[in-house]
């Protein structure tokens, strides 16, 4: 059923004896997988979006997916973002989930007016009667030299919206089991795909999905916590493996939610480490490096040995290609980030 | 549709009902009962007309914050109804599943989408045993037709063939400004040329006009040929809402002139003249209407307040625990107040 094209290999691993099923892949595979999967499993799901049909999606997410379950369930909408999104409420009006696809981050704006003001209120505005399953696919973020209003980072936007989820994932195994999980369930959820991870292949374990919801610590240490999501988790890890170089042990954790943000989770790395960076693409000024900073204050406020660091964009527009190595945080501004929570003193 | 005395007579008993209870809805918030309310005077022959047609076993209808008459006419709780007016919740507390009627929309436009949607969803549905499709009527007005979503709905739509009535009020005023500053020629249903879909402009003053245009644009779409978009045109006698004041913006003279002759009245002569019913019926059915706006506002006056415990309860189907955790803490800290 899936097909050869895609150039999954099965690897035989045997750890304590127990069959398992590892297949490495990129996050566009997993993705297209992870579809593939649920519009086989739920006979009442839908893939739809500019160009996600015949072409398979600008980015392939989708590919093969029409050919395998025909124009009813997998279809081209004509180009309009806010009927999009509006024909998902619909549609779960009438009993469906949507698995829309926004073909760019920067395209969800014509849309957020259905997003905000229908989606995130009819579960609400019908007392629990019209639920919103809708699973709103955004290749989101920078870093692939695109042009203007196809690099942004809606975290923060689409997380102050009451009656929204968000999720990012940061690996092909995360990216397979998060999107699956998301689209399983009755809320809608904006799924923000990294970009710039599309074409990274890694592990996926497509028998064992681990926990579903939360945060997951991806590399431990104990100097300080580098907080992040979607593709910076990646950079975050090069990040520490160049500081233990210098006896540096730094603890990566993919917040993977970004709402409901694990709050639990966080506490727990940062009251161990008792110093925090968080990093992300967006730019600073209300972006969710806030409201983690300041949900670290209210849980581990006694136990911090720093002020909690952002790394993160600026507040400037998305830059041309040529700059935006400069805009998203780079190995040397998280390395500063770090050395600014290790050599504070207090007073 | 050949509508029958007996179906004359209750369009005529449901056009007096909702005059009623719209008039009783102004003078509940002068009376301090509910904080506003948005008339539909002069409305009642396109929202009866339009609403009496809809099949409430398979189709579904997508309201503005003006549809107090479809609601009457589809059989929808007027206490149930009423009480967004009366701000007990936003959308109201009827059943919009059970109703067939979506909740109350306060977005212009906003809803007229959610039809496409639902339509194209019954589309993928299948049709049923006799071929036919169940059909999604959206309402908006000709202020709304300048909203960039009715143009993405009806170019949708078009292209689906979703089986989509797109049931313009014309009322001559977006709050206060007049058609002509909405839509250039006066006409929202020529635009439906341009996206390839047929379209009726019909005198909405005249309720057996409206529900026959209506009728044959819902036979349209049911048989699968795609939406249809009628344009009932009437006049708002009322102001936009109770906090509006339209002598700011046009004259008693011009309101006299424009609006032409009272739908409801107009309604009775013709019955009278065609001896469908005479002063004995009108009466009763004026009796009916008044003991009905007795009971509904009785009904409104005992609406109490929603738990506060419902501001969190319906924002997810599944919780999360930083809405739990504002949950306690306001339960907590309200048991003091």
């Amino acid at each position: 059923m899936y097909k050869d094209n895609q150039e999954g290999t099965t690897m035989e691993m045997e750890p304590a004896g127990a069959a398992v099923n590892v297949v490495e892949m990129s996050m566009q595979q997993a993705l297209n997988r992870a579809l593939m999967e649920t519009l086989e499993r739920d006979p009442k799901t839908l893939v739809f979006g500019e160009d996600v049909g015949r072409l398979g999606g600008v980015f392939r997410i989708t590919d093969g997916l029409q050919a395998k379950f025909g124009s009813d369930r997998v279809f081209d909408t004509p180009l309009a973002e806010s009927g999009i999104l509006g024909m998902s409420v619909g549609l779960a009006m009438a009993g469906w989930h949507s698995i829309p696809e926004v073909q760019f981050d920067g395209f969800a704006y014509p849309a957020i007016n259905q997003i905000v003001c229908q989606i995130g209120r009819m579960n609400y505005r019908s007392r629990g009667i019209m639920p919103m399953p809708i699973t709103l696919r955004v290749p989101s973020f920078g870093g692939i030299r695109a042009p203007e209003h196809h690099g942004e980072s809606l975290e923060a936007l689409f997380a102050h919206v009451p009656g929204l989820k968000v999720v990012s994932p940061s690996t092909p195994h995360e990216a397979y089991h998060q999107l699956k999980y998301a689209a399983s369930r009755p809320d809608p959820v904006i799924f923000m795909e990294p970009k710039s991870r599309y074409w990274q292949k890694g592990e996926v374990d497509l028998d064992n999905a681990g926990e579903r919801t939360g945060s997951a610590v991806v590399r431990e240490g104990k100097h300080a916590t580098l907080v992040a999501w979607g593709a910076m988790v990646s950079r975050c890890l090069q990040v520490a493996e160049l500081a233990a170089e210098d006896g540096i042990e730094l603890e990566v954790l993919d917040l993977r939610w970004l709402k409901p943000i694990d709050a639990e989770g966080l506490a727990a790395s940062v009251s161990k480490t008792r110093r925090a960076v968080v990093v992300h693409e967006a730019p600073r000024t209300s972006g969710l490096g806030a409201e983690v900073a300041a949900i670290i204050n209210e849980r581990c406020f006694r136990t911090l040995r720093a002020p909690v660091e952002r790394v993160t964009g600026f507040d400037v527009p998305y830059p041309s290609g040529d700059l935006e190595d400069e805009y998203i945080p780079n190995i040397d501004r998280i390395l500063f980030g770090i050395q600014r929570v290790l050599e504070y003193r207090r007073g | 549709m050949n509508l029958g005395k007996d179906q004359l007579r209750e369009l005529y008993r449901l056009m007096v009902a909702v005059r009623q209870l719209d008039r009783s809805a102004v003078s509940w918030q002068r009376q301090g009962l509910i904080p506003g309310y948005a008339p539909e005077l002069g409305q009642e022959a396109a929202q009866v007309g339009s609403g009496y047609v809809v099949d409430t076993t398979r189709d579904f209808v997508f309201p503005t914050y003006r549809e107090m008459g479809v609601a009457r006419a589809m059989g929808v709780d007027m206490v149930e109804y009423m009480s967004t007016h009366k701000a007990t919740w936003h959308g109201g507390l009827y059943n919009p599943a059970e109703t067939r009627l979506a909740p109350i929309q306060a977005v212009v436009a906003g809803s007229v989408l959610h039809a496409v949607g639902w339509a194209h969803g019954a589309r993928l549905n299948g049709p049923a045993d006799d071929g036919t499709y169940p059909v999604a009527m959206t309402y908006f007005g000709d202020g709304a037709s300048s909203q960039g979503d009715i143009h993405e709905a009806m170019n949708f739509a078009a292209v689906m063939k979703a089986p989509v009535v797109f049931f313009v009020q014309n009322n001559g005023w977006a709050i206060s400004v007049p058609t002509e500053r909405q839509v250039a020629g006066g006409s929202v249903a020529a635009r439906a040329a341009g996206y390839g879909m047929e379209s009726v402009q019909v005198d909405g003053d005249d309720v057996v006009a409206v529900v026959e245009a209506t009728s044959r644009a819902f036979a349209h779409a049911r048989e699968g040929n795609g939406p249809v978009l009628v344009e009932a045109m009437t006049y708002r006698r009322g102001p936009h809402s109770t906090s509006d004041d339209p002598g700011r913006y046009r004259t008693l003279d011009e309101e006299r002139n424009d609006a032409g002759e009272d739908p409801v009245e107009r309604f009775r002569r013709q019955l009278e003249a065609d001896g469908v019913a005479d002063a004995a019926f009108f009466a009763e059915a004026l009796e009916a209407a008044k003991a009905e706006e007795e009971q509904v506002r009785a009904g409104v006056e005992a609406l109490g307040s929603r738990p506060g415990t419902e501001m969190f309860d319906y924002v997810f189907q599944e919780s999360t625990p930083a809405l739990d955790e504002q949950a306690r803490q306001w339960r907590e800290e309200s048991e003091h107040v």
